[in-house]
């Protein structure tokens, strides 16, 4: 190489290098690598292909007592439940196992849609129960205790039988096995890219008549008039002021709204609200669990029994489902046993 | 509303008191007591009186407390709250529909808002496991996946980077679910207002992406990750990244984010519904694979009629609502309205809005108002004499893709009921005689 050449090999190779790194050299001082345990620690995300999926395993039998202790107090004993969120389990047959369809999707008369029959791809659900769950303390599983509670609600499922032990070496075989497998489709132009290869055009197509266009000549569909008020008053959620007022929706001679005060309970309702409590409980009416009225009623007087009901959990003496222990500590838990004991007012 | 409408004589002006003085005063003889009690009753501002009715409106010729007092000191309110007879603009939600408030919706009252922007604090909400508020000197944001290094920001560090400040709307994938089968909800709030429209400011993710040497060839996705409990993982496309429309935001309207809607930092997704719009945003993770993430493969998918699902839909198709006049008001009097609503595409830019008055018969170009920019809500009116008959008002937007926003019949043809996400079908207001609206479907 003469002498003239070098520089100029070396100010192309300088040129390789900042191609990539042209902005961090552009930005000096902002951001820094990050260490290997940092990415370990957040780089959780599991995909279709299982990258990212860590070692382990669980069996089902382990699953079913993980779910009894964390997971059924939500979505019940079976995975049924539709008291707090959709139901998990049920609407698939051995027969979409084979096909890898559920059968029930294609029927406008089946009544809901669980998770199982939609589900294709079982790392969404590995992925999904090891970053958000349990609800109400997410990241708090170990992966075995996820593997396990996966295998669980496959069983549930009839995807695996009773006596399985589910792994990120047999996982991909049980994919093979999820009743809606091949239900997907990304054939669609409603993917803002163009890395799924889409379609482009819309399927749907609006008409841009202006004058004496072919009309639907009817009212199909209204709100019947005993749905008038449950959404409330309308006339309180509009404007007092402009070119209309909201509707008065009340039935006729109902009193007047009067704003609600706030509770004068010492800031319980924020602990209530804070802890998760408000997702099983409410004032007056059973959502999951009690209302707080049943349970102030049943232990009227005895602050200390409920405390530990609070931070230790129950057994479902209320109904089937039991409260899982709730992470309180000591002081809070007391401040919402005496507030149940004195009538939860 | 004195002005200018016929008013029924008063009655009951008297109460109890006056009527006693009254009684008492006629006992004793005295000629001017009515003249003394109509007096009274006025002072007491009753009801509107005999002698504002003839001279003029009482709130002119009685000078107001405002304008004869002294009002509030500067920064009385160090954050300024709206007027206290604006308490009815709040968003709400919909009973019955979630059983949890921290899995739940609020929607934004589309009916009571001006122009473009929406409110910080009327924000629509959608959470998965509640909302926080995140200290921002803890919170971080890390680059990794097919980079060259993977990287961690500060809040301090991305306030440091160039930004840039952008008007978008947002819409959340399930805003008019309700009404894929038939009319469920009353007003515009609850059919339509999962739907918000801010200025933005941040920070490029291409930047970020290429101060960590980022593969954007092989990397053809993005995964965004909340920083929540539900830690909500999106993919992204990135064609998107690319063109640099995609923001790390940490502003919104001027000022921070609200921590309803992601404090401290939030992606920023133009045209993209909002589950894309990670909250809390703490990773961004560069892969040559979709990620199949919980919100993709389960949820936010579209039901066709063949009992397939569409996966991966998550553009905002061309879509418009009007807003004033809408579902559950009542209008006042005959006589002139400026109709008015918001249209939008997460495609480009809304090119015209049409508006009928007549059940989708006849169409009228509507003015839209300026500015109209590219996936941001756009306002248009249209002027219209109410002759006090019924009538089904309907808006109908198009894009500069040239696509027409399809009415209910078109939609359903193609992709039937059974969906939750992504209905953009034209809205029907009708207008009943008594000057009530209701939310309606033509078929």
């Amino acid at each position: 190489m003469s002498s003239w050449a070098r520089p100029l090999f070396a100010l192309a190779l300088a040129a390789i290098a900042c191609g990539a790194n042209a902005q961090a050299a552009k930005f000096p001082g902002i951001g820094r690598d990050a260490t290997s345990a940092e990415v370990k620690a957040w780089d959780i995300d599991v995909r279709p292909d299982f990258h990212g999926l860590p070692p382990g395993s669980g069996s089902v039998a382990r699953g079913q007592q993980v779910w009894e202790d964390k997971c059924a107090s939500c979505h019940g004993v079976f995975g049924e439940s539709n008291s707090v969120f959709n139901p998990l389990v049920g609407g698939t047959t051995r027969a979409d196992i084979e096909k890898g369809r559920v059968a029930n999707l294609q029927r406008p008369d089946y009544p809901g849609r669980t998770t199982m029959m939609k589900l294709p791809t079982l790392s969404t659900l590995w992925d999904y129960i090891n970053r958000a769950m349990p609800w109400n303390q997410p990241k708090s599983l170990s992966v075995e205790e996820v593997y396990a509670v996966t295998a669980y609600m496959l069983n549930l499922a009839d995807v695996v039988p009773a006596d399985f032990t589910l792994s990120d070496r047999n996982i991909a075989q049980v994919q093979q096995r999820l009743p809606n497998r091949n239900g997907m489709s990304s054939a669609h132009a409603m993917w803002p890219g163009k890395e799924l290869r889409g379609t482009v055009k819309p399927d749907v197509t609006g008409s841009a008549c202006m004058k004496d266009c072919a009309v639907e000549p009817r009212v199909a569909s209204l709100l019947p008039p005993h749905a008038r008020n449950a959404h409330g008053n309308l006339a309180e959620q509009n404007r007092g002021v402009g070119p209309q007022r909201g509707a008065d929706t009340r039935a006729a001679g109902a009193a007047p709204a009067v704003a609600s005060a706030a509770p004068a309970d010492g800031g319980v309702s924020t602990l209530l609200q804070k802890n998760n409590c408000t997702a099983c409980h409410a004032a007056g009416q059973r959502i999951i669990g009690p209302s707080w009225a049943e349970v102030a009623q049943r232990h009227a007087g005895k602050a200390d029994y409920l405390a530990g009901k609070i931070r230790g959990g129950s057994s479902g003496v209320w109904g089937n489902v039991p409260m899982p222990p709730q992470a309180l500590d000591e002081a809070a838990a007391r401040q919402v046993a005496d507030w149940l004991a004195n009538g939860a007012k | 509303m004195d002005t200018g409408r016929v008013r029924k004589a008063p009655e009951n002006f008297l109460d109890a008191e006056g009527i006693r003085r009254a009684a008492s005063e006629y006992r004793q003889g005295r000629r001017d007591f009515l003249r003394g009690a109509f007096a009274a009753a006025a002072a007491a501002g009753a009801v509107g009186s005999a002698r504002a009715q003839s001279a003029g409106d009482r709130n002119i010729l009685e000078l107001p407390e405002h304008s004869k007092g002294l009002g509030q000191a500067v920064a009385t309110d160090g954050y300024g709250k709206p007027s206290k007879y604006e308490a009815n603009v709040q968003r709400r939600q919909s009973p019955g529909l979630t059983q949890t408030r921290q899995a739940s919706v609020s929607f934004a009252p589309l009916q009571s808002l001006f122009g473009i922007v929406t409110p910080s604090g009327l924000h629509f909400e959608r959470h998965h496991q509640g909302w926080w508020d995140i200290d921002p000197s803890k919170h971080r944001l890390m680059v990794n996946g097919l980079v060259k290094s993977a990287k961690v920001f500060t809040m301090d560090e991305l306030m440091r980077l160039p930004s840039v400040s952008r008007f978008h709307f947002i819409e959340c994938g399930a805003n008019t679910g309700m009404e894929w089968g038939n009319v469920a909800v009353p007003t515009c709030q609850y059919t339509h207002g999962m739907l918000s429209c801010s200025e933005f400011t941040g920070v490029p993710l291409i930047t970020l992406l290429e101060m960590a040497g980022a593969d954007l060839n092989k990397g053809r996705f993005v995964l965004a990750e909340g920083g929540d409990g539900s830690s909500m993982t999106r993919t992204i496309p990135m064609d998107l990244v690319r063109s640099g429309e995609v923001l790390v935001a940490y502003g919104q309207n001027g000022e921070m984010l609200r921590p309803e809607n992601g404090y401290p930092l939030r992606l920023v997704v133009p045209g993209v519904q909002g589950v894309s719009w990670i909250k809390y945003l703490r990773r961004v993770e560069v892969g040559d694979q979709p990620w199949g993430a919980k919100d993709e493969a389960v949820h936010y998918v579209d039901l066709m009629p063949d009992g397939t699902h569409r996966q991966y839909t998550s553009l905002q198709e061309c879509k418009s609502v009007v807003t004033t006049p809408s579902g559950g008001q009542v209008l006042l009097d005959k006589g002139f309205y400026s109709i008015t609503g918001l249209a939008w595409s997460g495609r480009g830019k809304v090119r015209q809005v049409d508006v009928s008055v007549d059940g989708g018969r006849n169409w009228r170009a509507a003015r839209l108002q300026e500015p109209v920019m590219s996936k941001c809500l756009t306002r248009f009116s249209l002027d219209w004499v109410w002759d006090g008959k019924p009538a089904i008002i309907q808006s109908r937007a198009r894009d500069e893709t040239g696509y027409v926003q399809p009415t209910y019949r078109q939609l359903r043809a193609v992709r039937g009921t059974r969906s939750i996400y992504h209905n953009n079908a034209i809205q029907s207001w009708l207008v009943e005689e008594s000057g009530e609206v209701k939310n309606v479907q033509l078929g």
